[in-house]
């Protein structure tokens, strides 16, 4: 069985930091999987959901040092919610077009644009559903492919919240107020 | 009052206590030179390179505990401090580096000077920042330096661009402390975990404390003593860590790993507990990780929590500031007395004694090995001694052992030629000291030797002790004992260190045999107006015993023959 762990990873939505990011990953010799980045409910802090194999101790103590990293959420460790979006242009002709056609239908896929020769279609779902169903479109010729790699969230009424994460106070004469944040335990220096 | 960005960075330097700082200038960082001229309270320092620049502002923190700041223009100025920021990176050095950047506008666009530089210090910085908007500046040097010296010290680089120095804005220092979600809060240990680590302690029959920097770091010293006089534990030092506890106390091993004392090795691979404070395994210090200290149990504290389980699987790993958590754990532990441990390595530590060559008769030559005991000696053990990379570092932790913590500044984690000179210089500076020793080879000495004219210039009274074998020493001892005796680029020309010396008009001397020493010591001491070189033309073929050649058995030292068989 895989080794893949799903990192629910909130940062600071500053220039750089999926530099940061990924440069530590590739200077410590750790995989990513795959990465995804974006905005969330507070426009201040962006939202990662990391795929990557094995050792995720020893990756999340490092990640929790780089200084823009606000929490980091193990999701792979508690039921969850993971999704993967794909859209892919696959060949079709007359006598394929239903067949396919009823395949979108089975993987409760949607046809987003139809050409004389070919059709794309949309398809999210965890990422073992998108590999069925590519497999499932290879005899028609796949034409291409593109993926938005993995989201991923935890059931449940907890939260990774953004709510009580504050800006740092840079702006000149401000005071800074002590920030909290309540996933991980306290963040406060 | 509107104050200028180039302003505001001084101000701010103030506010954080900065007397002195150490650069080069250059276009990009212009606005705030000039803006040095109103506030003399600053000393700049100017180096003739700015590797010597963050090498000084290195030196000056490993000596003082404060932060040094190195400042640089755009470019070639700032990857030049490049060298310097790694060091302070791998050895854990507080530090804030200021460079001048081209203007925002031009940024992204290769102007003359530009470089990437918070790119290209992204994996050599704890943290650092481009500073686009004036408005934003004096908060985030507040923080640059609340980083740096917090936590794990590191080195902390801010990028500010030319337009962002001239533009102006009203100045307020944030007295408020510093608030960062994502810098985490050092708990104190938890019940739970004081337990299992007394626990550990009291099966412990052979146990060893690996002292690494963090002792010093931490000011846990006093407390690692208590700890291990009241558990009958041994001591043994990594190279950062010498000086932590008194290295002449009856407890200590001296030095582990590569070139360690025999009994500091075998001690690790016979113990059954581990007890690593403030230390993070490096490969020096292990040998070969598999068969590395294979019957011991493993407590580890650490300020950093991706230290533990990085190199060497632990058994207990602490969390925390080590001076917190062994006030903590000292209390719980039981008094305890070792005598058959002890007697082991008693008897290492005889087979030791009688292999050491300090004190060994040698006709004919000056041996590398005598001049470090002879400084020792003469300097009672209370100078600070900054060393360059090589043999001679590795003889300096072998026959200079330091009593008190921070006396001993040395880039161990990146190996840095070069280091020496310019972080004795930094630390002659900020402790107001000149029994500062640089103990330099001429290898090492030669990479950065330019900046005999800063310390000149300034007046910096260290004593300059160049180890000259004519050879690239510890490559050449590698060459000597892995690759067949092939000396492929390691013997090397120097010039006449005196006369060198002499057109830097810096007094200086020679010394070929171990007579003359002493005297030249002395003479060397009583200058207290500006740097004094020494150089000791040491015997050539000389080997750093003992050793563990990388990638072996910690306990497969090659040794030098005991007395008894030579």
């Amino acid at each position: 069985m895989s080794n893949k762990r799903t990192l629910a990873v909130l940062v600071e939505n500053k220039p750089g930091v999926l530099d940061r990011v990924s440069s530590m990953f590739r200077r410590r010799g750790f995989n990513i999987d795959s990465l995804t980045v974006g905005r969330t409910e507070n426009s201040e802090l962006s939202r990662m959901t990391i795929v990557v194999d094995g050792c995720s101790k020893r990756l999340e103590s490092q990640l929790r040092k780089l200084i823009n990293v606000v929490s980091i959420d193990d999701v792979t460790s508690k039921p969850n919610v993971t999704r993967d979006l794909a859209l892919i242009k696959v060949k079709v002709n007359s006598d394929t077009r239903s067949e396919v056609l009823q395949l979108c239908e089975v993987f409760r896929a949607n046809v987003v644009d139809a050409a004389t020769e070919s059709m794309i279609v949309e398809v999210t779902g965890a990422e073992d559903k998108i590999w069925a169903f590519l497999e499932n479109l290879e005899p028609f010729g796949i034409l291409e492919v593109v993926r938005t790699g993995v989201v991923a969230m935890a059931r449940g009424n907890r939260a990774v919240s953004t709510k009580e994460y504050k800006p740092r106070p840079y702006r000149n004469g401000s005071t800074p107020q002590p920030v909290f944040a309540t996933s991980n335990g306290p963040f406060v220096v | 009052m509107l104050l200028s960005g180039a302003e505001i960075i001084l101000e701010c330097l103030i506010k954080e206590g900065v007397d002195v700082i150490y650069g080069h200038p250059g276009g990009a960082i212009l606005p705030t030179y000039d803006a040095m001229t109103r506030y003399p309270q600053i000393h700049h320092v100017l180096c003739r390179h700015e590797q010597g620049a963050s090498h000084m502002a290195d030196g000056y923190a490993r000596a003082t505990g404060k932060v040094g700041v190195a400042i640089a223009t755009s470019g070639p100025g700032a990857t030049n401090l490049v060298t310097g920021i790694a060091t302070a990176m791998m050895d854990s050095s507080p530090m804030v580096c200021i460079t001048g950047q081209v203007p925002t506008g031009a940024i992204g666009s290769d102007a003359f000077q530009e470089c990437d530089v918070t790119g290209v210090t992204l994996p050599v910085t704890k943290h650092n920042y481009l500073v686009t908007d004036v408005n934003e500046l004096a908060y985030t040097i507040k923080e640059a330096f609340f980083l740096a010296r917090s936590g794990r010290p590191g080195p902390v680089l801010v990028d500010v661009p030319k337009d962002v120095q001239n533009a102006k804005c009203e100045f307020h220092y944030p007295e408020a402390l510093v608030s960062l979600p994502g810098y985490q809060k050092l708990p104190p240990p938890t019940e739970e975990e004081l337990t299992a680590a007394a626990e550990l302690v009291r099966q412990a029959k052979r146990p060893v404390i690996l002292a690494g920097q963090g002792v010093i770091l931490s000011g846990a010293g006093r407390i690692v003593r208590e700890f291990a006089e009241k558990t009958d534990t041994p001591i043994a030092f990594t190279l950062l860590g010498k000086g932590g506890v008194p290295e002449e106390h009856p407890l200590s091993l001296g030095m582990m790993g590569m070139h360690g004392t025999g009994q500091a090795n075998a001690a690790i691979q016979e113990a059954d507990l581990l007890l690593a404070f403030g230390m993070r395994f490096d490969d020096r210090v292990t040998g070969n990780i598999k068969t590395y200290a294979q019957k011991a149990k493993k407590l580890h504290i650490d300020i950093d929590a991706s230290e533990l389980n990085k190199n060497v699987k632990v058994d207990l790993g602490i969390v925390g500031d080590l001076r917190t958590v062994v006030e903590a754990l000292t209390p719980r532990v039981e008094e305890t007395k070792r005598p058959e441990w002890w007697s082991t390595l008693k008897s290492w530590i005889q087979d030791t004694k009688d292999r050491c060559i300090g004190e060994r008769e040698v006709e004919d030559k000056l041996l590398a090995a005598h001049v470090i005991q002879d400084i020792f000696k003469f300097t009672r053990g209370e100078a600070i001694i900054v060393t360059d990379v090589g043999q001679h570092q590795m003889w300096e932790a072998q026959y200079y052992p330091h009593e008190r913590p921070r006396t001993l500044l040395t880039s161990g984690g990146l190996g840095t030629m070069g280091f020496g000179m310019p972080a004795a210089i930094g630390a002659s500076m900020g402790l107001k000291s000149s029994n500062v020793w640089a103990i330099v080879g001429d290898g090492g000495f030669q990479m950065t030797l330019c900046e005999l004219a800063t310390a000149m210039q300034e007046r910096v009274p260290i004593k300059i002790c160049i180890i000259n074998n004519g050879f690239l020493g510890m490559v050449r001892q590698w060459q000597e004992m892995f690759f067949d005796k092939r000396y492929h680029a390691t013997p090397m020309l120097s010039p006449n260190f005196t006369k060198l010396a002499e057109a830097y008009e810096i007094p200086a001397k020679r010394v070929t045999a171990r007579a003359q020493i002493n005297e030249t010591l002395s003479w060397a001491e009583q200058h207290t107006d500006g740097p004094v070189l020494v150089e000791f033309a040491v015997e050539q073929h000389d080997i750093v015993y003992p050793m563990v050649p990388a990638g072996a058995d910690l306990d497969k030292m090659i040794r030098r023959p005991a007395m008894s068989q030579v």
